[in-house]
């Protein structure tokens, strides 16, 4: 029973410090959970605690794999409007690519 | 992560969102006591008077969080972007005391150092704190700051008080919880994540605890506010009051930036900020309670230099590595600056205070002539001396028969550097034109043939006659000579609507 940090993760050490069992360590590209650690906050908090202040939706996930937070949920922003902001976002990136090797 | 920066639609771009306006009357430390004017004579963030000679820096060592804004993306990192919480390179409390130090003996001008994000500072106490127990010991002739949210303050200001920082900026957007709710979508408090309503009245509870707390401890605390139209706009007057009666001794209204491509829940819905005369207004209405300030620049949480400039590229992590720093040399040199700023400091005083008399008396004389806008582009110093193709802000004064006041600044594209990094539709010069509305003058060391035109189509005379100039004397000079010719008994030009 663990918690998984995937690759959306910015960094922001909120989580590190909060985790009862010493689970969450630094890592490249981004912090990980000791999975043998884990223990999900159960018996410590009702709620898991990296979950609880972490600011990105979708970053952290269960055992089964879904997201804790998940999309809209902690910023209010509809699904609609983040996919249309994500493709805006990869528009300008490949754009910027193909001017840069061009 | 390094997101590229997405083109502003002509749409988004043409409202007031960008607007980035401040101001501050011309004495606005003067009704201060003196112990007071003392601590922030050289604070170029709370005295306008200073933000012409000193600059201030921040580093970025404290990337957590505690709450959730919603002009604020948690994602964003894009080094062409200045707005609070976006930086490029998280530094540890060693690497921080090192820049601090690189900075301080190369830029001697340089007299404050904050701690202001990205996240929340005291979300990070830790590293926020190992970051000024180092440098208090380091390099004691710098002054400390830090701003933060409120959440976690009364728990810190044993610690702050221990440090010997005496200034605190709180941003305090709301002291009503459901205007609050329609700002903040949740804060982590006590092992928690909670939101809506009741997040809010913490956060509003935690922030006034603290305010209260710092105040009789002696800290100065300066409250800043964000300006959200339809939102928060009409209850900063009473944030005003709330805050001051507290002991807070300044008041930083600031627009809201909201844009589609930052990626903010404000950014997406199409949250608008406010126009800068909807942001002037509401700062002479809450200046009747408060002491305010308008030369905010919303730096950078890594930002480096003079208010409105970013140094921080010269002072990245590989090249103060290789700089070599003897301090106590670099202290000795630095002191000499500040004495010489000073100096200069107190000469321009004494000339205005001459002045202001001789003005006095030619005023009443004069019948009352209209208030003229003027904007002026400057390197600092307190001087006109800037070409106009070069300058990334403008300076903006308003002249009027008994005085000349600063009221705030404008942002936009270097004229000169415009072309290829403005895409779509409205050229550098358009922008820089709608950014000056309501100007009737800018004042340059010089400006080209090419914008000559279009600017003086626009309404705005051109002028380049002032460079080195000091800028009040020289608006003060433009005023006069419009009054002579005449072109105050009229109506300004009607200005051309930007394209």
């Amino acid at each position: 029973m663990a918690l998984e940090i995937i690759e959306s993760c910015v960094n922001c050490y909120a989580c590190e410090p909060l985790c009862p069992n010493q689970a969450i360590y630094q890592a490249s590209p981004h912090f990980l959970i000791d999975a043998d650690k884990c223990t999900e906050c159960i018996g410590d908090f009702l709620d898991a605690q990296c979950a609880s202040i972490c600011p990105i939706e979708g970053a952290i996930l269960t055992e089964l794999g879904e997201p804790i937070n998940p999309p809209g949920s902690l910023t209010g922003i509809s699904l609609e409007l983040l996919a249309k902001y994500q493709a805006a976002v990869e528009a300008t990136y490949q754009a910027a690519l193909a001017a840069k090797s061009a | 992560m390094d997101l590229p920066v997405i083109n502003a639609s002509p749409a988004a771009s043409s409202g007031g969102c960008d607007s980035h306006s401040c101001g501050s009357t011309g004495d606005q430390l003067s009704h201060l006591p003196e112990h007071i004017r003392a601590k922030v004579h050289n604070h170029p963030c709370y005295s306008e008077q200073a933000h012409h000679y000193f600059a201030r820096m921040h580093v970025a060592v404290a990337p957590a969080c505690n709450i959730q804004c919603h002009y604020c993306n948690r994602k964003y990192d894009c080094s062409n972007e200045s707005r609070p919480g976006v930086v490029s390179e998280v530094l540890t409390p060693a690497q921080a005391v090192k820049k601090v130090m690189a900075v301080a003996a190369n830029i001697p001008q340089m007299t404050v150092l904050g701690i202001a994000g990205p996240g929340d500072p005291l979300a990070n106490p830790e590293r926020t704190f190992a970051t000024f127990r180092e440098l208090s010991e380091k390099a004691p002739d710098i002054k400390l700051c830090v701003s933060t949210n409120g959440l976690s303050l009364p728990e810190s200001v044993e610690e702050l008080c221990k440090h010997n920082i005496d200034h605190v900026t709180i941003t305090i957007n709301c002291v009503d919880p459901d205007v609050g709710a329609k700002i903040y979508p949740w804060v982590f408090w006590n092992n928690k994540r909670v939101t809506g309503r009741e997040a809010a009245e913490i956060l509003i509870a935690q922030q006034q605890k603290g305010l209260e707390m710092l105040t009789a401890r002696g800290i100065l605390v300066k409250v800043n506010s964000v300006m959200i139209p339809g939102i928060n706009d009409e209850h900063l007057a009473e944030v005003s009051k709330v805050v001051k009666a507290k002991g807070a001794f300044l008041h930083n209204v600031m627009p809201l930036i909201a844009e589609p491509e930052h990626g903010t829940f404000y950014g997406l819905m199409g949250q608008p900020g406010p126009t800068h005369e909807e942001l002037q207004k509401l700062q002479d209405a809450c200046a009747g309670d408060m002491n305010m300030m308008r030369h905010c620049r919303q730096c950078r949480a890594d930002a480096v230099g003079m208010l409105g400039e970013d140094r921080g590229q010269e002072f990245t992590l590989d090249k103060i590595e290789d700089m070599e720093i003897d301090y106590p040399a670099a202290m000795v040199k630095r002191a000499e600056v500040h004495a010489q700023i000073a100096r200069e400091l107190e000469i321009k005083e004494q000339a205005k205070s001459a002045k202001l008399e001789l003005v006095s008396i030619q005023s009443q004389k004069k019948p009352e002539a209209r208030p003229v806008l003027m904007a002026v582009a400057t390197k600092g110093g307190g001087v006109i001396n800037e070409h106009f193709g070069h300058a990334s802000e403008f300076l903006i004064y308003e002249a009027t028969g008994i005085d000349v006041r600063f009221i705030g600044h404008r942002k936009t594209t270097p004229y000169c550097e415009g072309g290829d990094t403005c895409g779509d539709g409205e050229s550098a010069l358009d922008r820089t034109i709608r950014e000056l509305s309501g100007c009737e003058v800018v004042l340059c060391s010089k400006v080209g043939y090419e914008p000559w035109g279009p600017l003086e189509a626009a309404g705005i005379q051109p002028n380049g006659e002032h460079a080195m100039e000091a800028i009040e004397d020289a608006v003060a000079a433009v005023y006069e000579e419009m009054r002579a010719a005449g072109k105050l008994d009229v109506k300004p030009v009607v200005q051309r609507k930007a394209a």
